[in-house]
């Protein structure tokens, strides 16, 4: 049996045994899987589904692109330069355990109910993660790649863009997909306390407005399959080559 | 034979090698690491290499002729003394002057050709394009021109690292312990191959190694260095004519009289 068909055989046999749950368990306001096949062909055809997963989709685009564009080049500065990492360490060790979660009402406080407030919460929960990888990433680059490069007449800029980067790339990637993760469950978590539209906002919004928890589950289920393709996207990237990967 | 050291004088009459002048002069050189606790590495030493020369250094693992090399090249500075290399000093590394680590060098994101590549930015399209093909052929690597690293064997990795050095036409090569990591038929080919490159372009060689075979089958001059901190125990003339034959008396002369010279015997 090929690998795919194993896991897809997997995911049938889940939805089976979620069927099975649900009517075995009587008269119940958890849906079952049909229930929840027809509440998302709803949401698709309102409209609703397009929209919300954009909507969500743009907030993380956003907070996460703004993470790595400052966490990147912070962290390599970091870890290349021993003082920086003895510096920065402590604070960054200190906020990491801090949920980002835990900021939703300084961002209300500061950006108001919308976007704003959404995206940067999205920006906290992953630039850590990214900073303190690349951190990582640089500190771990080999001496002797350098002292090649020096010698074949680099130095500074030509140094990072040559042989820093393309060194840590292997593992900025593996921060940048962990980032993508938590980026993607907070901006849920945000979604619902923070703005009206996007598929946290869906959640929040079916069972306030009459316990449609067919509707809820449809978000849920929406949210798993957009972060296993945000996942596996990057994974991609992870096996190629020139990023490290391993072709075997 | 020919190794006429400018000290040397021992009549040049007959070698294979024009006469040859002083590449590489080392002045009271000196090395402590500053500690907590300091470790004294190099006792002062002296040595002179002639252009187109090669010499090794041979000495035990950790007795700091590793260190002497990353001076010379210009990685580390040294506490005291001097180098100089065609009278001027060595402050920094230099792309006339090629170190060749074992394979862990070259650099794994990049494809054979891409490493060859690396120190020919100044070049126009076609001439890269003619010097990337000429050292690949040269170390024996067509057909791989588009492999990555991870998926070359060790020797093949520490030939994609000659190559990449070479490639830049240095005049000076440092190799350190370049062919430690192969396997022992890896290395006798290698070490051939170095020898035929050598004898093509004549660069002048230090090569460090722990190996005293190794020294006598590819040196102009074995130096021979203590354990830590090093000093130079004793400088051998190899004067064996190449091609070398590896069961000639002489050959084994010089072998065991390096062997008895840093306290090793040679019986097992």
């Amino acid at each position: 049996m090929p690998l795919w068909l194993v896991s897809a055989v997997a995911v049938l046999l889940a939805i089976i045994g979620w069927d099975l749950a649900v009517r075995s368990a009587g008269r119940t306001v958890i849906p079952g899987p049909i229930a929840v096949a027809q509440a998302l062909g709803e949401l698709a055809e309102s409209g609703l589904l397009v929209r919300y997963t954009i909507a969500s989709l743009f907030r993380v685009t956003w907070g996460f692109l703004l993470a790595v564009a400052l966490g990147i080049p912070l962290g390599l500065l970091l870890g290349w330069f021993r003082r920086g990492e003895r510096t920065a360490g402590p604070v960054l060790q200190f906020l990491r355990p801090i949920s980002p979660l835990a900021w939703i009402p300084l961002a209300i406080l500061w950006f108001g109910v919308g976007d704003l407030s959404a995206v940067f919460l999205i920006f906290v929960a992953s630039f850590l993660p990214i900073t303190v990888s690349a951190m990582q990433a640089a500190r771990n680059v080999h001496h002797v790649h350098v002292d090649a490069a020096r010698n074949f007449g680099l130095s500074g800029v030509a140094i990072v863009r040559r042989v820093l980067f393309p060194a840590a790339l292997p593992q900025l990637i593996v921060g940048i997909r962990l980032a993508l993760g938590v980026a993607w469950i907070v901006v849920v978590a945000a979604e619902m306390i923070a703005v009206n539209s996007g598929l946290g906002f869906l959640i929040v919004d079916a069972r306030n407005a009459g316990d449609r928890y067919d509707l809820v589950v449809a978000g849920m289920v929406t949210i798993g399959v957009i972060g296993l393709v945000l996942d596996n996207a990057i994974r991609g990237l992870e096996r190629a080559p020139a990023f490290g990967g391993r072709r075997t | 034979m020919s190794k006429s050291n400018r000290d040397g004088g021992d009549g040049a009459a007959g070698t294979e090698r024009p006469e040859r002048s002083t590449k590489l002069e080392v002045r009271a050189l000196e090395m402590t690491f500053p500690g907590p606790p300091p470790v004294r590495v190099l006792e002062p030493l002296d040595l002179d290499v002639a252009g187109g020369e090669l010499v090794c250094l041979l000495g035990p693992s950790g007795c700091g002729k590793s260190t002497f090399l990353q001076i010379v090249a210009g990685f580390i500075r040294p506490s005291a003394g001097r180098v100089t290399i065609d009278g001027a000093e060595v402050t920094k590394p230099d792309r006339k002057r090629i170190f060749v680590f074992q394979e862990r060098g070259v650099f794994p994101w990049l494809t054979v050709e891409e490493n060859i590549a690396f120190g020919l930015g100044d070049l126009a399209r076609e001439e890269r394009v003619r010097v990337i093909a000429r050292y690949v052929e040269l170390v024996g690597l067509r057909g791989f021109e588009r492999a990555y690293p991870q998926e070359l064997s060790g020797g093949m990795k520490q030939r994609v690292e000659v190559a990449r050095a070479l490639a830049v036409d240095p005049d000076m090569l440092f190799l350190d312990e370049p062919f430690g990591a192969l396997d022992s038929m890896t290395r006798l080919t290698m070490r051939s191959e170095l020898l035929r490159i050598w004898q093509a372009a004549k660069q002048t060689i230090l090569f460090v190694t722990h190996d005293v075979d190794e020294s006598v089958q590819l040196a102009d001059r074995v130096v021979v260095m203590s354990a830590r901190p090093a000093r130079i125990q004793r400088i051998v003339d190899i004067d064996i004519p190449r091609p070398r034959d590896l069961s000639s008396r002489r050959y084994l002369e010089l072998r065991d009289g390096i062997l008895e010279e840093i306290g090793l015997a040679h019986t097992i």
